[in-house]
């Protein structure tokens, strides 16, 4: 029966994605650094012996997208295939060749069965502390961000490389978790091995050539056949964002043809002298993910299904060459899907989400006693998120991230980290961009040092100076406010002080809205006054 | 209470009432429609059919164990009382931000689910507890005052209270709960420090939340249901099953309604413990699948898995993150929509994807020709020979091959140039996979290796595809207990009276306080025992488990720890427990790190009383083999196709005799498929025993 192998093939390709969902959970549950276990910046994919990726987890976030298929490719290309054996394990930091910045630790690990290269796994994850100047944008070069470590080897046949584990000892600040989440790397590569070579016992394979084959044959023609759906012709847009010191455009041109999907970044501003560059792999990752969400959102991740979709640009702030700044690159990176958004809203009117908060609110905090008295030094870090912009049939998510994957931590469990107390952490009304669908809204987060201490706090916040824009007449949501409580405005990025007897005010920035205002119905107004997320009157 | 009593377990899903008398050993049981309108008439009509059948009066009855959807239910439906949240100002939105969070990272048209109780009942008051429990800001006493007028006059049926760090301190929750009592009489009021003691605000706040808004329903339902049973003559003690498999009295019911969310399926859990502690099988993997899911638990010690919190209400697709996290004491399942009415469908890289969409009892399966069109996975099972169309439910509903076929040729085959009965193993095996997918990553969660353990199966569907599961599996032993059917019933029977009771208190154990742990301790333990002493005088076992983790991480893992007054010098002991069941769950614990510290986060107090174990009997993996005289094609995927194989009648087997695959083993409500890499055996209590073949 010609059928079966078709559908021994279809479960096969379901049992890979489970075998890297493993992987991923692995890595969470055993990961130290907030960002991975509970933003989920992770991310984790299974690769043929010659670097195609086969499969990626869904657990995990859209900046790793495809980043990890490019960095595999480094990978193979600096260590020879003969030198590879089984039990190695390979790392990289380097900006370039993994993930954007030196923060996210990149593992790549070779898979064998009966001594037969038979695949590659590899993870990628954020770490609390690279060395350096910390996580900022205050950076002049990478080489102050922190220590990078060239593509290298971190286990040799299953041997630990205890002069790499020394260096990282030596060179930051939570030694214990920043070895620790390498660990947890490293685990869950092997994880991924042993569920493969579990997999290919059972079902009698000995390479994945004939079900790589199937997967991307798949891939490719369903991806193909949306892209063929789509109206062909290029389409531009620009986008102005806060910046460090001076605004910032962002620029895309989208091309669409027959067969491929191509975004440029032609006409985007220049390298910022601060640490808000962003390296071209971690754009396009954003860029890709935007077109995806829109034009083939049900597809798995692959390959072949990520190959129609090109991302090119000049050297500018979203193709940052070395020895460019780079910590923050998260910040324009979380830019480039609203930026591209708004090329597919040209080319599919009125059928594209608004413009939203984009930018994640995160905020690194560095507490200590005041001076002369006792007390606790602490890093705490929290992740906070504003509205998303208003959909053509739907309102925005208030407070709520995107196009970022994580998720926030409890307040409970942050105050247990350092001290601080958290005032207020609540839905900001009135934030959300009037429209026929209203923005999402922002939020409100008042922060004090503890009684008897201060603070000092590393400010990653855009959208202060540039809200996000309406779609089709839909209004603009409310831009951020960062401020003391006594009305000293502060800046949205760069380290700071919060004294003692201060609260720290952060306004997150609500999203756009879609559509006239007056086009709005009734119930929705009633609704919007009722529940106090609108509280002003609002005119016909 | 003993052996010798009288009990009925009653379970009421989401289509029957399932009813189960034990007479001193001998099980009588029955299944009645549900009753949405009075659900208590279902259990009076079912208590009534079985006391018929054992000749025995309402009367006789010496005790009646209970479990209910009801409560899952109304959160699902929302169908509760309109209830008001109090709760510390600057946190009004807690459970409407819930983690900021996008469940699914694609879909841009992505509907988060509603909050509970909407932002306008949402009563912020001042007043702040810090993270070691010290009042940071008194509790503004005017502005409850004031409140409890706008509750009373607003028509609320229900008050919860959630306050930041109440787990730590609940002093500002009792207070404001004695405050708005005296003006609400008569109006539940539910405290998170109370219902949901652990850290992390909004699955405590969405806990309470949910204990309200149910609570007067619940209330209503069970006071009636025992003013009905004494109407019948039934004047015995009535006990609830919870979530966490134990018994609690109904006024602890009515208290904490959220305690009995899912308290149905935790009977399955424990009646698949019981049959694991009769076979003395510490190693065991349930399976229990219906109409709309399937089930999952593993049972390690004939105990089943717990956790401390898990979600409800999902609303996309059984997608994580979809639904309401509760946090309390549970039996830790995974569920995915796979079931027998679960619908097949192609996605768009021609790939057969089944469930969670299910066609339900209405209209059903297309074989099932009540208006059902699209292909369920009984329709796939009908066509592969799993069931035989003419004689399903004992021939009460005739089904129809011809439906089935051109249903799955509509919707699968022709879309892929697969003939109908090649689209049906494509809809069994990914259906097969799925649920062998999840099992898989939930063991992995739960550090353990699957292929170790012996399956139980239960549940309509379950039998049809456990032996093709356990071959995914690389299991080898799978037992299909009698009774299956009514599973849940039977295991409420079994439940013992059992209490958890948690804290959340964050030691590092650098810092090990014995004094302080021994005194929070003995709370637990009093709170827990005194649940329990409402229901048994007999002897308690207890168990304590430290959830622990090193500093940094963010996920705990479970530690037991020694069950007396513990001494400073146990620091050790606990770090060695901790490092050697990290280096089970994640390969190795982690070496070379000076300083990285240890610290425990919850402490977990379980009590409950004695069970008598079951009596042991035997696993008999040989017996005398059963020549088949009638045989039925069924298709076999490690054959490719079609092949003969036996048809057997349960009720005509006898204790040691074995059935070789391929084979169907048919009885009234179910059918189990022996397949060609497994044999049968028949053991002393009427278990099915698949077992491997020898290779």
């Amino acid at each position: 029966m010609a059928g079966l192998s078709e559908i021994r093939m279809q479960v096969m390709w379901n049992r890979l994605i489970s075998v890297v969902e493993e992987q991923a959970l692995t890595l969470l549950r055993t990961a130290f650094s907030t960002s991975v276990r509970e933003a989920g910046d992770l991310s984790a994919g299974v690769f043929t012996p010659d670097g195609p990726m086969l499969a990626q987890a869904v657990t995990g976030t859209p900046g790793h997208v495809n980043t990890m298929a490019e960095a595999v490719l480094h990978f193979l290309a600096e260590i020879p295939r003969e030198e590879m054996f089984e039990g190695d394990c390979y790392v990289t930091n380097d900006p370039w060749k993994g993930t954007g910045h030196l923060h996210d630790i990149t593992m790549v690990a070779p898979s064998f069965k009966d001594g037969q290269l038979v695949a590659f796994f590899a993870c990628t994850a954020h770490v609390v502390d690279v060395g350096g100047r910390g996580f900022g944008a205050d950076g002049k070069s990478v080489f102050e961000e922190g220590l990078l470590i060239p593509i290298m080897r971190f286990a040799d046949r299953g041997t630990v490389n205890r002069d790499l584990i020394n260096i990282l000892r030596n060179n930051v600040r939570e030694p214990n978790q920043v070895v620790g989440d390498f660990y947890s790397l490293s685990a869950c590569n092997e994880v991924g091995h042993r569920r493969l070579i579990d997999m290919m016992a059972e079902t009698q394979m000995d390479t994945l050539d004939d079900l790589a084959e199937f997967i991307f044959d798949r891939s490719r023609t369903a991806t193909l056949e949306r892209i063929a759906a789509l109206p062909k012709g290029m389409w531009q847009n620009e986008m102005m964002v806060d910046g460090y010191d001076v605004p910032v455009k962002l620029v895309a041109t989208l091309s669409v043809n027959e067969d491929e999907v191509t975004v440029d970044f032609t006409g985007t501003d220049g390298v910022s002298k601060w640490g808000i560059n962003c390296p071209m792999i971690y754009s396009k990752a954003y860029a890709c993910y935007a077109v995806k969400c829109v034009v083939a959102p049900d597809i798995p991740n692959n390959s072949a299904s990520l190959a129609p979709f090109t991302v090119t640009s000049p050297v500018n702030i979203l193709n940052a060459e070395r020895p460019a700044p780079v910590s923050l690159r998260h910040v324009m990176g979380h830019m480039v899907p609203d930026l591209v958004l708004g090329t597919l809203a040209k080319a599919l009117p009125g059928q594209i989400m608004a413009e939203g908060a984009a930018a994640l609110w995160n905020i690194h905090i560095s507490a200590r006693p005041e001076a002369g008295k006792d007390g606790r030094r602490s890093e705490v870090l929290m992740f906070n998120s504003g509205g998303t912009g208003a959909r053509p049939e739907l309102d925005g998510l208030g407070a709520t991230a995107f196009p970022s994957g994580v998720h926030t931590m409890p307040i409970e469990a942050t105050e247990h980290t350092g001290p601080i107390v958290v005032w207020r952490k609540e839905l900001r009304p009135d934030s959300g961009g009037a429209g026929r669908m209203r923005g999402g809204l922002g939020q409100v987060i008042e922060i004090a040092p503890a009684e008897g201490h201060e603070f000092d706090f590393s400010a990653m916040f855009d959208r202060v100076n540039h809200p996000a824009h309406g779609r089709d007449g839909g209004a603009d949501g409310a831009p951020g406010v960062v401020e003391l409580d006594d009305g000293t405005k502060l800046r949205p990025k760069g380290w700071q002080h919060v004294p003692a007897g201060n609260r720290l005010i952060l306004k997150a920035p609500g999203g756009g809205g879609f559509g006239p205002e007056n086009e709005r119905s009734e119930e929705a107004r009633a609704e919007d006054q009722l529940k106090g997320y609108v509280t002003k009157e609002t005119s016909e | 209470m003993s052996t010798q009593d009288i009990r009925v377990g009653a379970d009421i899903g989401g289509t029957f009432t399932d009813i189960a008398l034990d007479l001193r050993g001998e099980i009588f049981s029955t299944k009645v429609l549900t009753n949405y309108a009075a659900p208590e008439q279902a259990i009076l009509d079912g208590i009534a059919i079985v006391t018929e059948q054992a000749g025995i009066a309402f009367g006789d009855l010496d005790i009646i164990i209970h479990g209910t959807t009801l409560a899952t239910n109304a959160l699902i439906e929302r169908r509760g009382a309109k209830t008001a949240l109090i709760t510390t100002e600057g946190f009004r939105d807690v459970i409407e931000m819930r983690t900021e969070n996008r469940f699914d990272q694609y879909d841009l048209n992505i509907k988060l689910p509603e909050p509970l109780i909407p932002r306008q009942h949402r009563f912020p008051v001042a007043g702040r507890i810090d993270a070691q429990g010290n009042e940071l800001q008194a509790l503004d006493e005017v502005r409850l005052n004031a409140l409890a007028d706008e509750i009373a006059q607003g028509g609320f049926g229900a008050v919860a209270i959630g306050f930041i760090h109440s787990y730590q301190n609940p002093e500002h929750e009792e207070r404001a709960r004695d405050i708005l009592a005296a003006k609400l009489p008569g109006i539940p009021i539910s405290i998170s420090a109370e219902v949901s003691p652990q850290m992390r605000e909004f699955e405590r706040f969405n806990t309470v939340c949910a204990n309200a808004y149910v609570r007067p329903q619940m209330e209503d339902y069970l006071t009636r249901l025992q003013s009905r049973l004494k109407d019948h003559g039934a004047n015995c003690p009535i006990f609830m099953i919870h979530s966490g498999g134990g018994l609690i009295s109904v006024e602890t019911a009515i208290e904490f309604p959220v305690r009995l969310v899912e308290s149905g399926p935790a009977g399955g859990a424990i009646f698949a413990a019981d049959v694991a502690a009769r076979f003395g099988l510490k190693n065991v993997v349930s399976y229990d699948m219906g109409g709309t899911t399937a089930k999952i638990c593993l049972i390690e010690d004939f105990e089943p898995q717990t956790a401390r919190t898990f979600e409800v209400a999902r609303t996309y697709r059984f997608c994580k993150g979809s639904g309401m996290p509760i946090s309390i004491p549970v039996i830790e399942m995974i569920e995915i929509g796979a079931g027998g009415g679960s619908i097949a469908w192609v996605d768009a890289m021609g790939r057969i994807q089944a469930g969670p969409e299910s066609a339900a009892s209405e209209p059903g399966p297309a074989c099932y020709q009540r208006g059902g069109e699209r292909p369920a996975i009984t329709d796939a099972d009908v066509m592969l020979g799993k069931i035989d169309p003419d004689n399903f439910a004992g021939g009460a509903i005739q089904l129809s091959k011809g439906a089935a076929s051109a249903a799955i040729a509509k919707d699968v085959g022709d879309k892929l140039s697969l003939s109908p009965l090649e689209a049906a193993f494509g809809i069994c095996e990914v259906v097969d996979e799925n649920m062998a997918n999840a099992v898989r990553v939930h063991a992995v969660e739960n550090g353990k290796s699957i292929s170790d353990n012996v399956m139980i199966a239960f549940g309509g569907a379950a039998p049809l595809h456990a032996a093709r599961l356990c071959e995914k599996l690389g299991i080898d032993q799978c037992l299909i207990p009698p009774g299956a059917g009514v599973g849940s019933a039977i295991g409420f029977l079994k439940a013992p009276f059992g209490y958890e009771a948690l804290a959340s208190r964050l030691v590092r154990l650098s810092e090990f306080d014995a004094d302080a742990v021994n005194a929070m301790l003995s709370d637990l333990r009093d709170t827990a025992e005194g649940f329990v002493r409402a229901g048994t005088d007999g002897e308690i076992k207890r168990e304590m488990i430290a959830y622990m983790r090193y500093q940094g991480q963010g996920w705990e893992i479970p530690v037991a720890l020694p069950d007396r007054v513990l001494t400073p010098d146990d620091a050790d002991l606990i770090r060695a427990r901790f490092r050697e069941n990290y280096a089970q769950f994640f390969g190795r614990a982690i070496d070379g790190l000076d300083g990285l510290e240890i610290e425990i986060v919850t402490w977990s107090m379980k009590a409950s009383d004695s069970r008598p174990t079951p009596a042991r009997q035997a696993l008999l993996t040989d017996g005398e083999i059963t020549q088949t005289t009638t045989t039925r094609p069924v298709f076999y995927p490690s054959n490719d196709g079609l092949q003969d194989s036996g048809l057997v009648e349960r009720n005509t087997l006898t204790i040691g005799d074995r059935v070789q695959g391929p084979a169907v083993i048919v009885e009234r409500e179910t059918s189990t498929v022996v397949t060609s890499h497994f044999d049968a055996v028949l053991q002393g209590d009427g278990t099915i025993l698949l077992i491997r073949k020898e290779a």
